[in-house]
Protein backbone atom coordinates (compact mmCIF):
# COMPACT_ATOMS: atom_id res chain seq x y z
CA UNK A 1 0.00 0.00 0.00
CA UNK A 2 3.07 2.19 0.18
CA UNK A 3 3.06 3.95 -3.17
CA UNK A 4 -0.69 4.27 -2.95
CA UNK A 5 -0.43 5.82 0.44
CA UNK A 6 2.06 8.42 -0.74
CA UNK A 7 -0.20 9.20 -3.70
CA UNK A 8 -3.19 9.45 -1.45
CA UNK A 9 -1.32 11.76 0.82
CA UNK A 10 -0.39 14.06 -2.02
CA UNK A 11 -4.02 14.20 -3.07
CA UNK A 12 -5.01 14.78 0.48
CA UNK A 13 -2.67 17.72 0.71
CA UNK A 14 -4.19 19.22 -2.41
CA UNK A 15 -7.67 18.56 -1.16
CA UNK A 16 -8.96 20.28 1.94
CA UNK A 17 -8.78 18.09 5.00
CA UNK A 18 -10.65 18.98 8.16
CA UNK A 19 -8.81 18.61 11.45
CA UNK A 20 -11.23 20.49 13.67
CA UNK A 21 -15.01 20.86 13.58
CA UNK A 22 -16.55 23.80 15.44
CA UNK A 23 -20.18 23.43 16.47
CA UNK A 24 -22.79 26.04 17.24
CA UNK A 25 -25.09 24.99 20.11
CA UNK A 26 -28.70 26.31 19.84
CA UNK A 27 -30.60 24.51 17.07
CA UNK A 28 -27.37 23.01 15.77
CA UNK A 29 -26.02 20.69 18.43
CA UNK A 30 -29.25 20.60 20.38
CA UNK A 31 -32.88 21.33 19.65
CA UNK A 32 -34.14 24.64 21.05
CA UNK A 33 -32.66 27.81 22.46
CA UNK A 34 -31.07 27.38 25.86
CA UNK A 35 -31.85 30.86 27.22
CA UNK A 36 -35.38 30.88 25.80
CA UNK A 37 -37.13 28.03 27.54
CA UNK A 38 -34.43 25.39 27.45
CA UNK A 39 -33.65 22.60 25.07
CA UNK A 40 -35.46 19.51 23.85
CA UNK A 41 -32.41 17.26 23.68
CA UNK A 42 -29.73 16.70 21.09
CA UNK A 43 -30.70 17.00 17.44
CA UNK A 44 -31.08 13.63 15.71
CA UNK A 45 -27.82 11.94 14.72
CA UNK A 46 -25.67 14.63 16.29
CA UNK A 47 -24.22 12.26 18.84
CA UNK A 48 -23.34 9.68 16.18
CA UNK A 49 -21.60 12.35 14.12
CA UNK A 50 -19.64 13.59 17.13
CA UNK A 51 -18.50 10.08 17.99
CA UNK A 52 -17.60 9.21 14.41
CA UNK A 53 -15.48 12.33 13.97
CA UNK A 54 -13.81 11.70 17.31
CA UNK A 55 -12.84 8.16 16.34
CA UNK A 56 -11.32 9.50 13.14
CA UNK A 57 -9.04 11.78 15.11
CA UNK A 58 -10.89 14.97 14.10
CA UNK A 59 -10.93 17.47 16.93
CA UNK A 60 -14.12 19.29 17.92
CA UNK A 61 -14.93 22.55 19.60
CA UNK A 62 -17.76 25.01 20.13
CA UNK A 63 -18.51 28.57 19.06
CA UNK A 64 -21.80 29.65 20.58
CA UNK A 65 -23.34 32.97 21.51
CA UNK A 66 -24.73 31.99 24.86
CA UNK A 67 -24.34 32.31 28.57
CA UNK A 68 -21.02 30.64 29.27
CA UNK A 69 -21.93 28.91 32.51
CA UNK A 70 -25.41 27.72 31.51
CA UNK A 71 -24.14 26.30 28.22
CA UNK A 72 -21.29 24.46 29.94
CA UNK A 73 -23.66 22.97 32.53
CA UNK A 74 -25.98 21.84 29.76
CA UNK A 75 -23.09 20.13 27.94
CA UNK A 76 -22.09 18.53 31.20
CA UNK A 77 -25.62 17.18 31.73
CA UNK A 78 -25.56 15.72 28.23
CA UNK A 79 -22.23 14.07 29.03
CA UNK A 80 -20.51 15.78 26.09
CA UNK A 81 -18.02 18.10 27.79
CA UNK A 82 -15.01 15.89 27.11
CA UNK A 83 -15.53 15.90 23.37
CA UNK A 84 -14.93 19.63 22.97
CA UNK A 85 -11.54 21.30 23.24
CA UNK A 86 -11.28 24.96 24.13
CA UNK A 87 -15.03 25.71 23.78
CA UNK A 88 -15.81 29.37 23.08
CA UNK A 89 -19.10 30.46 24.58
CA UNK A 90 -19.46 34.22 24.57
CA UNK A 91 -21.28 37.05 22.81
CA UNK A 92 -18.46 37.96 20.44
CA UNK A 93 -18.18 37.26 16.71
CA UNK A 94 -17.82 33.57 15.90
CA UNK A 95 -14.92 34.24 13.57
CA UNK A 96 -13.03 35.51 16.62
CA UNK A 97 -13.95 32.39 18.56
CA UNK A 98 -12.68 30.15 15.75
CA UNK A 99 -9.41 32.07 15.57
CA UNK A 100 -9.01 31.61 19.30
CA UNK A 101 -9.55 27.85 19.02
CA UNK A 102 -7.02 27.63 16.17
CA UNK A 103 -4.50 29.44 18.32
CA UNK A 104 -5.12 27.25 21.38
CA UNK A 105 -4.82 24.03 19.39
CA UNK A 106 -2.02 25.31 17.16
CA UNK A 107 -3.58 24.11 13.91
CA UNK A 108 -4.21 26.03 10.70
CA UNK A 109 -7.50 27.83 10.02
CA UNK A 110 -7.66 26.13 6.62
CA UNK A 111 -8.29 22.84 8.44
CA UNK A 112 -11.42 24.09 10.22
CA UNK A 113 -15.09 23.41 9.54
CA UNK A 114 -17.92 25.34 11.20
CA UNK A 115 -21.49 24.11 11.64
CA UNK A 116 -24.30 26.57 12.35
CA UNK A 117 -28.03 26.73 11.62
CA UNK A 118 -27.96 30.47 11.00
CA UNK A 119 -26.92 31.76 7.59
CA UNK A 120 -25.85 35.04 9.20
CA UNK A 121 -23.25 33.32 11.38
CA UNK A 122 -21.91 31.20 8.53
CA UNK A 123 -21.56 34.27 6.36
CA UNK A 124 -19.82 36.23 9.09
CA UNK A 125 -17.26 33.41 9.45
CA UNK A 126 -16.88 32.95 5.67
CA UNK A 127 -16.31 36.65 5.23
CA UNK A 128 -13.75 36.99 8.03
CA UNK A 129 -11.95 33.65 7.44
CA UNK A 130 -12.66 32.43 3.89
CA UNK A 131 -10.59 29.28 4.38
CA UNK A 132 -13.03 27.84 6.95
CA UNK A 133 -15.51 25.33 5.52
CA UNK A 134 -19.01 26.43 6.64
CA UNK A 135 -21.82 23.89 6.84
CA UNK A 136 -25.54 24.35 7.41
CA UNK A 137 -26.74 22.46 10.50
CA UNK A 138 -29.45 20.94 8.30
CA UNK A 139 -26.68 18.96 6.57
CA UNK A 140 -25.17 17.54 9.78
CA UNK A 141 -26.10 13.96 8.79
CA UNK A 142 -23.98 14.11 5.64
CA UNK A 143 -20.79 15.26 7.36
CA UNK A 144 -19.19 11.84 7.96
CA UNK A 145 -19.59 11.03 4.26
CA UNK A 146 -17.89 14.17 2.95
CA UNK A 147 -14.34 13.55 1.66
CA UNK A 148 -12.98 16.43 3.76
CA UNK A 149 -13.87 14.45 6.87
CA UNK A 150 -12.30 11.17 5.84
CA UNK A 151 -8.64 11.08 6.79
CA UNK A 152 -6.76 8.34 4.97
CA UNK A 153 -4.68 7.39 7.97
CA UNK A 154 -6.39 6.24 11.10
CA UNK A 155 -3.76 5.01 13.51
CA UNK A 156 -3.92 4.25 17.17
CA UNK A 157 -2.57 7.77 17.71
CA UNK A 158 -5.37 9.39 15.69
CA UNK A 159 -8.04 7.70 17.75
CA UNK A 160 -6.42 9.16 20.87
CA UNK A 161 -5.80 12.58 19.37
CA UNK A 162 -8.44 14.32 21.45
CA UNK A 163 -6.98 13.09 24.74
CA UNK A 164 -3.52 14.16 23.57
CA UNK A 165 -4.71 17.67 22.76
CA UNK A 166 -6.55 17.86 26.06
CA UNK A 167 -3.31 17.03 27.82
CA UNK A 168 -1.51 19.63 25.68
CA UNK A 169 -3.99 22.32 26.69
CA UNK A 170 -3.48 21.47 30.34
CA UNK A 171 0.31 21.62 29.92
CA UNK A 172 0.05 24.98 28.16
CA UNK A 173 -1.97 26.45 30.99
CA UNK A 174 0.52 25.21 33.53
CA UNK A 175 3.49 26.38 31.47
CA UNK A 176 2.01 29.87 30.98
CA UNK A 177 1.50 30.26 34.68
CA UNK A 178 4.68 28.58 35.77
CA UNK A 179 6.92 30.91 37.70
CA UNK A 180 10.49 29.80 37.95
CA UNK A 181 13.28 28.30 35.90
CA UNK A 182 12.33 26.36 32.79
CA UNK A 183 14.15 23.33 34.09
CA UNK A 184 11.86 23.22 37.11
CA UNK A 185 8.87 23.30 34.79
CA UNK A 186 10.26 20.42 32.74
CA UNK A 187 10.97 18.50 35.93
CA UNK A 188 7.40 19.08 37.07
CA UNK A 189 6.09 17.31 33.95
CA UNK A 190 7.59 13.97 35.10
CA UNK A 191 8.40 12.98 31.53
CA UNK A 192 9.13 9.40 30.56
CA UNK A 193 10.92 8.94 27.27
CA UNK A 194 11.37 5.54 25.63
CA UNK A 195 13.60 4.88 22.66
CA UNK A 196 13.15 1.41 21.23
CA UNK A 197 13.73 -0.51 18.00
CA UNK A 198 10.59 -0.25 15.89
CA UNK A 199 8.23 -3.19 16.07
CA UNK A 200 5.86 -4.15 13.29
CA UNK A 201 3.01 -2.42 15.04
CA UNK A 202 4.94 0.88 14.96
CA UNK A 203 5.36 0.99 11.20
CA UNK A 204 2.09 2.62 10.19
CA UNK A 205 2.71 5.46 12.60
CA UNK A 206 6.36 5.61 11.50
CA UNK A 207 5.29 6.01 7.89
CA UNK A 208 2.80 8.67 8.90
CA UNK A 209 5.55 10.53 10.75
CA UNK A 210 7.89 10.53 7.74
CA UNK A 211 5.10 11.88 5.54
CA UNK A 212 3.72 14.49 7.89
CA UNK A 213 6.69 15.92 9.74
CA UNK A 214 8.37 18.80 7.93
CA UNK A 215 9.77 21.19 10.46
CA UNK A 216 11.61 18.93 12.87
CA UNK A 217 12.95 16.65 10.16
CA UNK A 218 16.60 16.45 9.16
CA UNK A 219 16.24 15.08 5.63
CA UNK A 220 12.55 14.79 4.79
CA UNK A 221 13.15 11.34 3.30
CA UNK A 222 9.84 9.54 3.14
CA UNK A 223 9.72 5.79 3.44
CA UNK A 224 6.87 3.45 2.71
CA UNK A 225 5.55 0.88 5.13
CA UNK A 226 7.36 -1.88 3.22
CA UNK A 227 10.67 -0.05 3.14
CA UNK A 228 10.44 0.65 6.86
CA UNK A 229 9.61 -2.98 7.47
CA UNK A 230 12.80 -3.99 5.61
CA UNK A 231 14.93 -1.53 7.58
CA UNK A 232 13.43 -2.88 10.76
CA UNK A 233 14.70 -6.36 9.96
CA UNK A 234 17.93 -5.44 8.18
CA UNK A 235 21.21 -6.02 9.96
CA UNK A 236 22.65 -2.91 8.31
CA UNK A 237 19.94 -0.65 9.62
CA UNK A 238 18.47 0.38 12.89
CA UNK A 239 15.02 1.92 13.05
CA UNK A 240 14.19 3.53 16.38
CA UNK A 241 10.90 4.89 17.64
CA UNK A 242 10.64 7.37 20.50
CA UNK A 243 7.56 7.63 22.70
CA UNK A 244 6.88 10.20 25.36
CA UNK A 245 4.44 10.47 28.23
CA UNK A 246 4.15 12.80 31.17
CA UNK A 247 1.87 13.30 34.10
CA UNK A 248 -0.78 14.89 31.88
CA UNK A 249 -0.96 11.97 29.51
CA UNK A 250 0.57 10.12 26.64
CA UNK A 251 2.07 11.94 23.66
CA UNK A 252 2.25 8.67 21.73
CA UNK A 253 5.02 7.92 19.27
CA UNK A 254 6.69 11.21 18.58
CA UNK A 255 10.10 10.52 17.11
CA UNK A 256 11.81 8.37 14.54
CA UNK A 257 15.47 7.67 13.79
CA UNK A 258 16.87 5.63 10.93
CA UNK A 259 20.52 4.61 11.08
CA UNK A 260 22.49 2.89 8.34
CA UNK A 261 25.53 0.91 9.55
CA UNK A 262 28.51 0.02 7.45
CA UNK A 263 32.23 -0.52 8.03
CA UNK A 264 32.61 1.24 11.33
CA UNK A 265 30.22 4.04 10.43
CA UNK A 266 26.74 4.80 11.63
CA UNK A 267 24.91 7.24 9.41
CA UNK A 268 21.75 8.90 10.66
CA UNK A 269 19.63 8.99 7.52
CA UNK A 270 16.62 10.45 9.19
CA UNK A 271 15.88 12.02 12.53
CA UNK A 272 12.49 13.56 13.07
CA UNK A 273 10.20 14.63 15.85
CA UNK A 274 6.60 15.66 16.06
CA UNK A 275 6.14 19.41 16.62
CA UNK A 276 4.05 18.55 19.65
CA UNK A 277 7.21 17.86 21.63
CA UNK A 278 9.09 20.97 20.56
CA UNK A 279 11.00 22.55 23.44
CA UNK A 280 11.01 19.42 25.57
CA UNK A 281 14.62 18.52 24.88
CA UNK A 282 13.81 15.21 23.16
CA UNK A 283 16.16 15.83 20.21
CA UNK A 284 19.12 16.37 22.47
CA UNK A 285 18.41 13.15 24.36
CA UNK A 286 18.03 11.18 21.12
CA UNK A 287 21.34 12.48 19.80
CA UNK A 288 23.09 12.00 23.12
CA UNK A 289 21.91 8.39 23.20
CA UNK A 290 23.26 7.80 19.67
CA UNK A 291 26.54 9.47 20.60
CA UNK A 292 26.95 7.24 23.67
CA UNK A 293 26.15 4.14 21.66
CA UNK A 294 28.51 5.06 18.83
CA UNK A 295 31.28 5.73 21.35
CA UNK A 296 30.73 2.38 23.07
CA UNK A 297 30.73 0.57 19.74
CA UNK A 298 33.85 2.38 18.55
CA UNK A 299 32.23 3.62 15.35
CA UNK A 300 32.06 7.05 13.70
CA UNK A 301 28.72 8.79 13.96
CA UNK A 302 27.71 10.55 10.76
CA UNK A 303 24.46 12.24 9.77
CA UNK A 304 22.87 13.29 6.53
CA UNK A 305 21.03 16.58 6.46
CA UNK A 306 19.04 18.27 3.73
CA UNK A 307 18.62 21.85 4.90
CA UNK A 308 15.57 23.75 3.67
CA UNK A 309 13.72 26.87 4.74
CA UNK A 310 11.64 24.96 7.28
CA UNK A 311 14.05 22.68 9.11
CA UNK A 312 16.68 25.13 10.29
CA UNK A 313 15.97 24.08 13.84
CA UNK A 314 17.23 20.58 13.10
CA UNK A 315 20.39 21.98 11.54
CA UNK A 316 20.98 23.79 14.83
CA UNK A 317 20.14 20.71 16.83
CA UNK A 318 22.91 18.87 15.02
CA UNK A 319 25.37 21.74 15.22
CA UNK A 320 24.76 22.33 18.92
CA UNK A 321 25.14 18.64 19.66
CA UNK A 322 28.70 18.40 18.37
CA UNK A 323 28.10 17.63 14.72
CA UNK A 324 30.13 19.52 12.15
CA UNK A 325 29.99 19.53 8.39
CA UNK A 326 32.60 17.32 6.76
CA UNK A 327 31.20 17.13 3.24
CA UNK A 328 28.62 18.61 0.94
CA UNK A 329 27.14 16.83 -2.06
CA UNK A 330 24.87 19.31 -3.79
CA UNK A 331 22.19 20.14 -1.24
CA UNK A 332 23.12 17.21 0.96
CA UNK A 333 25.25 18.00 3.99
CA UNK A 334 27.27 15.27 5.69
CA UNK A 335 27.94 15.78 9.37
CA UNK A 336 30.32 13.98 11.66
CA UNK A 337 30.03 14.00 15.41
CA UNK A 338 32.86 14.80 17.76
CA UNK A 339 32.29 11.98 20.23
CA UNK A 340 34.98 13.14 22.67
CA UNK A 341 32.71 15.48 24.60
CA UNK A 342 30.57 13.44 26.96
CA UNK A 343 27.26 14.78 28.26
CA UNK A 344 24.95 13.54 30.97
CA UNK A 345 21.28 13.16 30.14
CA UNK A 346 19.12 15.98 31.48
CA UNK A 347 17.68 14.83 34.77
CA UNK A 348 14.11 15.85 34.00
CA UNK A 349 13.60 12.70 31.92
CA UNK A 350 13.01 9.20 33.14
CA UNK A 351 14.63 7.23 30.35
CA UNK A 352 13.82 3.82 29.01
CA UNK A 353 16.54 3.15 26.46
CA UNK A 354 18.47 0.10 25.44
CA UNK A 355 21.78 -0.64 23.75
CA UNK A 356 21.90 -0.60 19.96
CA UNK B 1 27.37 48.85 20.87
CA UNK B 2 30.26 47.93 23.15
CA UNK B 3 31.25 44.59 24.60
CA UNK B 4 29.55 45.27 27.95
CA UNK B 5 26.27 45.83 26.17
CA UNK B 6 26.63 42.61 24.20
CA UNK B 7 27.10 40.79 27.49
CA UNK B 8 24.24 42.45 29.31
CA UNK B 9 21.80 42.03 26.44
CA UNK B 10 22.70 38.36 25.98
CA UNK B 11 22.46 37.79 29.70
CA UNK B 12 19.06 39.46 29.86
CA UNK B 13 17.77 37.33 27.00
CA UNK B 14 19.00 34.06 28.45
CA UNK B 15 17.76 34.67 31.98
CA UNK B 16 14.40 35.85 30.72
CA UNK B 17 14.06 32.75 28.60
CA UNK B 18 14.94 30.57 31.54
CA UNK B 19 12.32 32.34 33.65
CA UNK B 20 14.78 34.32 35.68
CA UNK B 21 17.16 31.50 36.53
CA UNK B 22 20.55 32.75 37.66
CA UNK B 23 22.88 32.06 34.77
CA UNK B 24 26.61 32.43 35.12
CA UNK B 25 28.35 34.14 32.19
CA UNK B 26 30.57 31.14 31.57
CA UNK B 27 28.19 28.30 32.22
CA UNK B 28 27.75 25.91 29.30
CA UNK B 29 24.13 26.39 28.28
CA UNK B 30 23.94 23.22 26.23
CA UNK B 31 25.81 20.84 28.49
CA UNK B 32 23.45 21.18 31.43
CA UNK B 33 20.30 20.25 29.58
CA UNK B 34 18.95 23.69 30.45
CA UNK B 35 18.13 24.49 26.88
CA UNK B 36 16.77 22.79 23.80
CA UNK B 37 16.64 23.34 20.05
CA UNK B 38 13.79 25.81 20.27
CA UNK B 39 15.88 27.87 22.63
CA UNK B 40 18.87 27.56 20.29
CA UNK B 41 16.71 28.78 17.44
CA UNK B 42 15.42 31.71 19.44
CA UNK B 43 18.89 32.52 20.62
CA UNK B 44 20.11 32.75 17.04
CA UNK B 45 17.13 34.89 16.04
CA UNK B 46 17.77 37.12 19.04
CA UNK B 47 21.41 37.60 18.05
CA UNK B 48 20.45 38.40 14.46
CA UNK B 49 17.79 40.89 15.43
CA UNK B 50 19.44 42.52 18.42
CA UNK B 51 22.98 42.76 17.08
CA UNK B 52 22.02 43.27 13.45
CA UNK B 53 23.89 40.65 11.44
CA UNK B 54 22.89 37.39 9.77
CA UNK B 55 24.14 34.17 11.34
CA UNK B 56 25.28 31.92 8.49
CA UNK B 57 25.23 28.14 8.73
CA UNK B 58 29.00 28.03 9.25
CA UNK B 59 28.59 30.36 12.23
CA UNK B 60 26.03 28.07 13.84
CA UNK B 61 28.66 26.57 15.98
CA UNK B 62 28.47 25.17 19.46
CA UNK B 63 31.48 27.28 20.43
CA UNK B 64 29.79 30.51 19.33
CA UNK B 65 26.70 29.93 21.44
CA UNK B 66 27.77 27.74 24.34
CA UNK B 67 27.69 30.47 26.99
CA UNK B 68 26.77 34.11 27.43
CA UNK B 69 30.43 35.08 27.17
CA UNK B 70 30.81 33.01 24.00
CA UNK B 71 27.80 34.70 22.41
CA UNK B 72 29.17 38.15 23.21
CA UNK B 73 32.62 37.21 21.89
CA UNK B 74 31.10 35.87 18.71
CA UNK B 75 28.93 38.98 18.19
CA UNK B 76 31.91 41.23 18.88
CA UNK B 77 33.94 39.42 16.22
CA UNK B 78 31.13 39.68 13.68
CA UNK B 79 30.66 43.37 14.45
CA UNK B 80 34.39 44.03 14.30
CA UNK B 81 34.64 45.18 17.92
CA UNK B 82 37.88 44.82 19.80
CA UNK B 83 37.39 42.57 22.76
CA UNK B 84 39.05 43.94 25.85
CA UNK B 85 37.55 41.70 28.49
Amino acid sequence: MSVDQTEVLKQEQKQRIVKCVVWDLDNTLWDGTLLEGGIKGLRPNVFTVIKTLDERGILQSIASKNDHQSALSQLEQLGLTDYFLSPQINWGAKSGSIERIAKDLNIGLDTFAFIDDQAFEREEVSFAIPEVLCIDAADTDKIPELPEFKPRFITEDSARRRQMYQADLQRQTVEEHFDGPQEKFLTSLEMKLSINPAGESDLKRAEELTLRTNQLNTTGYTYSYDELNLFRQSYNHQLLVASLEDKYGDYGKIGLVLIERFEGNWVIKLLLMSCRVMARGVGTVLINHLRNQARNNHVRLLAEMLPNDRNRMMYMTYKFNHFSEIDKQGELVIFENDLKVVHEFPNYFQLNIGDL
Amino acid sequence: MNFEELISKSHAFVTQYLNGADVDLDIDLFATGMVNSLFAMQLVLFVEKEFGFAVANEDLDYDNFRSINAIADFAARKLGLTVNA
